[in-house]
């Protein structure tokens, strides 16, 4: 238990080197987007969500209820979260002629 | 057993394909690619998990998932380009509150044991609760449902005795749980029902005494938050997924945080303690002079013949859809041969690099566009700065008055062009309250009506100069 225990604590370490990483160098420009575009992983919530949800007992009303809440807003976060960025990111055209989007 | 292993191979490729996806991101050229792997990555975590072994429920999981995705797929496809900040702040608080949820429900099996569990679970559930409360007051404040900013008396007090409640709660609960009997679990449920009313509560008044003017920042922490409640939820879960992702998330989330704040010059506990509120302020202390009209006519002449032309967009030019017009109004100032360039401040707009993403839609090349650091010294070059729709970004009181409450931010120093043109809706202050300085300056001139409006008005009259 011990030696999982601190296998979890390099897992946190490294991902948090990872993420202090990914931004390090972002154009000013980006910071909307990264923002929404890190709001969009955290939506990964929802697989944590759907294990809870799949492990509550179904005979109890208030656990399939929390579960049902939390795997909804889990796929609300995940969903919105890459339409908005996506949408956002679409603007950034490379292209040197624009045909004005819609 | 198989099963098993290849969810977890899925999650660890799931997790890779999120760093490199938020990688990707931090380049204009590689960003859609990024938002696209992730996506792929969430899609993988998903399916996979639907062959997690023993679970039950499938009909219920699905029936939300239908519900929530589509419900926000389309709003999300839906919201105007100018609202993203809170749409993004609805979602993230969904997020929030979907950590918690975990949470709740993992104490609802009694399935949480073992001290660092139940210390991370409470942690998780308390942070989880915070960035849901305070991001539906984030969304209420940006959408202009609750346009007054309120504060308790004695706001910092409360503050502290609500978190300081939150936390002996939240240490009861560890240490009943870490005893592994759970104590009496009537007197347990109830602990933990106070300990998440209290936490979903602390994130509504931390959040409602600040001003709209610092609310990015406000969102990016609460971004950071989340991140961090999901990748502790991940640990009572033993779900890798999702401890990388939101650790991650938290970790980049933080530092966006503190870029954000450094922009504004204002420390994040500044931000969270003392908040900018117009009503603290006697207005207009110590500004002379007065408000000088001008005419679309006037100001359209003098960009007409000016050398240097510096624009700078507030978020009043977005929310009035202005965006496209000023670049109309660009190309015609460029054929008649004067130089024009965009000048964004950090915090532009309602997010940092939201003005730009806006402009980008309007179909400005990024090229023209500059940066606090680039342009400033351009100013006194300048034979125009016109001001659309900005106002605390080029208050010059950030740079002398030591009583204002936006002393020390940076600013764009448009009081230092030749001339000043303010294209602004009506006299009132600005988001924040406070009164500009600028607008009273020698060599300003204020053109009254909507950025639109008036815009529109500028191009017919230099049309009207050609030839």
């Amino acid at each position: 238990m011990e030696t999982i225990d601190a296998l979890y604590v390099y897992i946190f370490i490294l991902a948090a080197i990872a993420g202090h990483e990914v931004i390090a160098r972002v154009p000013v420009i980006l910071h909307t987007p990264l923002m929404s575009g890190s709001n969009f992983v955290h939506g990964v919530v929802l697989v944590g969500a759907m294990v809870a949800l799949g492990n509550a007992d179904p005979n109890s009303p208030l656990q399939l209820a929390i579960g049902f809440f939390a795997v909804a807003l889990g796929a609300a976060n995940a969903a919105g979260g890459y339409v908005v960025t996506e949408r956002m990111l679409g603007m950034f055209k490379t292209g040197d002629k624009k045909v004005s989007a819609k | 057993m198989s099963a098993r292993i290849l969810i977890q191979v899925s999650y660890i490729v799931v997790a890779m394909l999120f760093i490199l996806g938020l990688r990707s991101m931090a380049s204009p050229v590689t960003a859609r690619r990024g938002i696209v792997w992730a996506g792929v990555g969430m899609v993988i975590a998903t399916l996979v998990t639907f062959i997690t072994p023993e679970m039950k429920n499938f009909v219920l999981m699905i029936a939300a998932i239908v519900i929530g995705g589509s419900i926000a797929w389309y709003l999300g496809k839906v919201v105007k380009m100018t609202d993203m900040p809170q749409m993004v702040a609805v979602y993230n608080g969904m997020g929030g509150g979907a950590a918690a949820a975990i949470a709740a429900l993992e104490f609802a099996r009694g399935d949480v044991h073992g001290t660092m569990m139940t210390v991370l679970a409470v942690l998780g559930a308390l942070i989880g609760s915070v960035a849901f409360s305070g991001s539906c007051v984030a969304f209420a404040k940006l959408q202009g449902l609750m346009n007054r900013v309120w504060r308790l008396p004695a706001q910092n007090a409360v503050n502290f005795v609500m978190a300081l409640i939150a936390v002996v709660l939240g240490g009861m609960i560890i240490y009943a749980g870490s005893a592994d009997s759970f104590g009496d679990p009537m007197k347990f449920k109830l602990m933990l029902i106070a300990f998440f009313i209290v936490s979903l509560v602390l994130g509504v008044i931390l959040t409602s005494p600040i001003g709209g003017a610092d609310m990015p920042v406000v969102i990016s922490l609460l971004n950071a938050f989340t991140g961090l409640a999901v990748g502790f939820e991940g640990y009572v879960l033993g779900n890798p997924a999702l401890i990388i992702a939101g650790i991650v998330v938290g970790a980049s989330g933080t530092l966006l945080t503190q870029l954000m704040a450094k922009a504004m010059n204002r420390p994040i506990t500044n931000i969270i303690f003392t908040p900018i509120t117009g009503e603290a302020i006697s207005s207009g202390e110590g500004i002379t002079g007065s408000l000088k009209e001008v005419s679309a006519l006037d100001a359209a002449a003098m960009m007409r013949y000016a050398q240097k032309v510096i624009i700078i967009p507030g978020y009043g030019m977005a929310v009035a859809g202005a965006q496209h017009k000023v670049w109309e109004m660009t190309k015609l100032l460029e054929e008649e041969g004067v130089e024009v360039k965009f000048a964004i401040h950090p915090v532009a707009g309602r997010m940092p690099g939201h003005m730009n993403v806006l402009l980008a839609e309007a179909g400005v090349p990024y090229d023209k566009i500059f940066d606090l650091e680039e342009i400033n010294e351009e100013f006194p070059q300048a034979d125009v700065a016109l001001v659309i729709g900005a106002n605390d970004v080029v208050n010059p009181s950030a740079r002398t008055d030591k009583s204002s409450p936006i002393y020390g931010m940076p600013i764009l120093n448009a009081d230092h062009a030749q001339n000043v043109i303010v294209i602004k809706r009506g006299r009132g202050v600005g988001y924040s309250g406070i009164e500009n300085a600028l607008f009273y300056g020698e060599n300003t001139r204020m053109l009254y009506g909507s950025a639109q409006q008036a815009v529109a008005q500028v191009i017919a009259n230099v049309k009207s100069m050609q030839g």
